[in-house]
C-alpha cells in the first residue's frame, strides 16, 4: 500500500518539476526567435489600437472639416490631415478596426473551408479528389490578387465582397496543405487502428486525423492574413471592393497617391506604413512558426 | 526516350485541360457581374428597348451554354471579341499594349534574378551567420511592402525630391518620339536605331517602376534559393564531399547550384507570370501603357471582354510557363520523367 503512495507521490511530483525547467526552457528557446516576437509584439499592439483606439481619438474618420484641410502634421494632428480636413490619425486608427477583420476573416474562412475540403478530398481520393484537384489547378493558373480582383468585380464592391473574393482566392491552397498532409496520415496504423473499433470514416478523418494535418496550414493561415491586408488594400487602391468615404487604409492611400507630384506625403505615407507593418508582422510570425515548429522536430 | 515523350505528351494534355478549365472559370466569372452590361453600355439615359437590341447584339439574351458555345468558337478563331467600351477588337487592343508590360516585366524579372538569387545562395552558405539574418529580414520586408505604396515612395523620393527620374507619366516624355518598332522594347529598339536621347529618355521612365517590382519579387526568389540551397548544402553527397575536403567553392558552384536549381526555376515561372499580370497596380501609379492599365480601365468600365480576354492571357502565360518549366525539369533530370 505504502508503496503504491509512494509511487504516486513520485508520479506527482516528477510532473510539475519538469515542467517547470521546461517551461524556462521553452522561453529560452523562443528568445532564439527575435524576429518571432517583434512580430507577436507588433500583432498585440495592433490588437490594442482595435479596442481601445477609437476611443482614444477625438476626431470623427469621416466627418469634413473645411478649416483645416491638407494640413501639415502638428501637434493637434499628428498626421496632418487630407483634403476634407479629416485627421489622419483618426482615420488609421479606425481603418485597423477594418483591415484586421479582414485579414482574421480571410484567414479563418479559406483555412475552415480549405481544410475540411482538403481533409475529405485527401481521405476519400477517388473522383470528388481528382475533380477538386483539377479545380484547384485551375484556380493556381491565376496569381491570387487577379483572382481576388476578377471575383471582386464579379460580386460587386463591398466588405463582405472583398473578404469572399480574397478568401476564395486563398482557398487552394488549404486544401493541398491538407490534403497532402492526409495522404500519408491515412496510412498510418492509428487510422486502421480506429476504423478497426468500429469508427465510421468520416469520424475518423474529422476527429483522429485532421487535427494532426493542420500544423503546415496554421502557419500558412498566419501568413495569409498578412497577404490579405495587401491585397485588400491593393483593390481599394485600384477602386475595387472598399470605396470612400470608408476609413480604410488603401483607400487613404489612394486619396494620397492623387497628390503625389504636389508633396503632401503625410497624406499617404502613414497608412501605407500601417500596411506594411501589420504585414511585416504577420510575415515575421509565420516565418517564425514555421522556424520553431522544424527546430523542434529536430 | 519513349519515357521522355510520354511524360512531354501528358503534360502537354494536362495544360490544355488546364487551359480549358481556365476559360470555363473565366467565362462563368464575367457572367456573374451583377451589373447589366448592356444597360451600362447603353448609358443611364437609354430606354428599354436600346438595352434589348443592345443585349441581343451581344448575345446576352441567349441561355447560357449558347454564350459559352459561341464564346469558346471564337476564341478557337483567336478572336477575342470587341472592347464594348472602345469598340475596338480586344486582340489588337492588348496586342499593342503587351510590348510595353513586357519591357517592364523583363526588367524587373532581370534585376530581381541577378539580385536574389546571389543573395540567396550566399544567406544558404553563411547560413545562422548576420549576414543570413540580414538577407531574411530583407526578404520578409520584400513580402510584406505593399506594392502600390512602394511605388509612391519611389515616386515621391526619386521624382519628386530627387528628380533622378522622370515624372510618372508613361514610357517617354511627351514630344519624343517612339522608337521605329523593332521589338517593341523601347531600350533596345531605340539603341538598335543609334538614338542615344530616346534611350535615355525611355531608361529614365523604366527604371524607377522596374526597381519597384524587382523588389518585390527578389522576396520569394531570396527565399527559395536560400532554402533550396540549404537542402542541397545538408545532402549526404555534400557533407561527404566537405569531408573528404573538395573545395567549398567548387562545391557551392559546381555541386550545389544545380541541385538547388529546379526549385529555383519553378520560382522563377511564377514570378514572371505574376510580373505580366501583377503590375497591374505599378502600370495604374506610373501611367504605364500596358496590359494591366487597360484591364483597369476596362475593369472600371464593365467591359467584360476585355476583362476576360486579360484574365485568361494571364492564366495562359502561367500555365504555359509551368509546361515549359516542366520541359527543363524532364530535361535536366531524368527522374523526373518516370514519375
Amino acid at each position: 500500500m505504502s508503496s503504491t503512495q509512494n509511487s504516486i507521490q513520485n508520479i506527482e511530483i516528477k510532473p510539475s518539476v519538469i515542467s517547470r525547467s521546461e517551461f524556462l526552457g521553452k522561453i529560452r528557446f523562443f528568445t532564439r526567435f527575435p524576429l518571432f516576437i517583434f512580430g507577436i509584439l507588433v500583432i498585440l499592439f495592433y490588437l490594442l489600437v482595435v479596442i481601445f483606439g477609437p476611443s482614444l481619438t477625438v476626431y470623427d474618420p469621416t466627418i469634413p472639416n473645411p478649416q483645416y484641410t491638407l494640413g501639415q502634421p502638428n501637434s493637434d494632428y499628428p498626421f496632418g490631415t487630407d483634403k476634407f480636413g479629416r485627421d489622419i490619425l483618426t482615420r488609421v486608427v479606425y481603418a485597423t478596426r477594418l483591415d484586421l477583420m479582414i485579414a482574421l476573416l480571410v484567414a479563418s474562412l479559406s483555412f475552415s473551408i480549405g481544410s475540411l475540403m482538403g481533409c475529405i478530398v485527401g481521405y476519400y481520393g477517388g473522383w470528388l479528389d481528382k475533380v477538386i484537384m483539377r479545380v484547384v489547378d485551375v484556380m493556381f493558373a491565376f496569381p491570387a490578387f487577379i483572382l481576388a480582383m476578377a471575383i471582386t468585380s464579379a460580386l460587386g464592391d463591398t466588405v463582405q465582397n472583398v473578404i469572399i473574393a480574397i478568401a476564395t482566392a486563398y482557398t487552394p491552397y488549404f486544401i493541398r496543405l491538407t490534403r497532402g498532409e492526409m495522404l500519408t496520415l491515412r496510412t498510418r496504423q492509428y487510422a486502421d487502428a480506429a476504423i478497426s473499433v468500429g469508427n465510421p470514416s468520416w469520424r475518423v478523418a474529422l476527429i483522429h486525423l485532421l487535427p494532426n494535418a493542420l500544423t503546415p496550414s496554421l502557419v500558412q493561415m498566419t501568413l495569409v492574413s498578412g497577404w490579405a491586408i495587401l491585397d485588400a488594400a491593393g483593390l481599394a487602391f485600384l477602386g475595387l471592393g472598399i470605396t470612400p468615404p470608408t476609413a480604410e487604409w488603401g483607400v487613404m492611400v489612394s486619396e494620397g497617391a492623387q497628390r503625389i507630384i504636389t508633396g503632401e506625403w503625410w497624406v499617404w505615407l502613414y497608412p501605407g506604413a500601417a500596411i506594411v507593418l501589420a504585414a511585416f508582422a504577420f510575415n515575421l510570425v509565420g516565418d517564425g512558426l514555421r522556424d520553431i515548429m522544424t527546430r523542434e522536430e529536430q | 526516350m519513349s519515357n521522355f515523350f510520354n511524360f512531354i505528351l501528358r503534360r502537354f494534355l494536362l495544360t490544355i485541360i488546364a487551359v480549358f478549365g481556365v476559360i470555363i472559370l473565366v467565362f462563368l466569372l464575367t457572367r456573374l457581374l451583377p451589373n447589366n452590361p448592356a444597360a451600362l453600355r447603353a448609358g443611364p439615359l437609354a430606354d428599354a428597348e436600346l438595352i434589348k437590341q443592345y443585349e441581343r447584339e451581344m448575345g446576352l439574351d441567349k441561355p447560357l451554354i449558347v454564350q459559352f458555345g459561341t464564346y469558346t468558337g471564337q476564341l478557337m478563331r483567336g478572336d477575342l471579341g470587341d472592347s464594348w467600351r472602345t469598340s475596338q477588337p480586344v486582340r489588337e487592343e492588348l496586342g499593342i499594349r503587351i510590348p510595353a508590360t513586357l519591357e517592364l516585366a523583363l526588367s524587373a524579372f532581370i534585376i530581381a534574378l541577378f539580385f536574389g538569387v546571389p543573395l540567396g545562395i550566399i544567406a544558404a552558405f553563411y547560413s545562422d551567420s548576420w549576414i543570413d539574418q540580414i538577407v531574411r529580414v530583407f526578404a520578409t520586408l520584400g513580402a510584406s511592402l505593399a506594392l502600390f505604396w512602394l511605388a509612391l515612395v519611389g515616386v515621391y523620393i526619386f521624382y519628386y525630391l530627387l528628380h533622378w527620374a522622370a515624372a510618372p507619366v508613361g514610357r517617354l516624355t511627351i514630344g519624343i518620339n517612339e522608337p521605329p518598332e523593332i521589338t517593341g522594347l523601347f531600350l533596345i529598339d531605340s539603341l538598335l536605331a543609334g538614338d542615344i536621347e530616346t534611350f535615355k529618355d525611355a531608361f529614365n521612365h523604366l527604371w524607377l517602376p522596374a526597381c519597384t517590382l524587382a523588389f518585390i519579387v527578389s522576396a520569394p526568389i531570396i527565399k527559395i534559393s536560400r532554402s533550396s540551397m540549404k537542402d542541397v548544402l545538408n545532402a549526404d553527397y555534400i557533407r561527404t564531399a566537405k569531408a573528404i575536403g573538395v573545395p567549398p567553392t567548387k562545391l557551392l558552384f559546381k555541386d550545389g547550384l544545380l541541385n538547388a536549381f529546379i526549385p529555383i526555376l519553378t520560382m522563377l515561372g511564377i514570378v514572371f507570370g505574376y510580373l505580366m499580370g501583377g503590375n497591374l497596380i505599378v502600370e495604374q501609379v506610373f501611367a504605364w501603357p500596358g496590359i494591366g492599365q487597360y484591364a483597369w480601365k476596362a475593369l472600371s468600365t464593365n467591359d467584360f471582354n476585355a476583362v476576360q480576354s486579360f484574365v485568361l492571357l494571364i492564366a495562359v502565360v502561367y500555365v504555359s510557363l509551368n509546361f515549359i518549366i516542366d520541359l527543363i525539369y524532364a530535361l535536366i533530370n531524368p527522374q523526373i520523367r518516370l514519375e
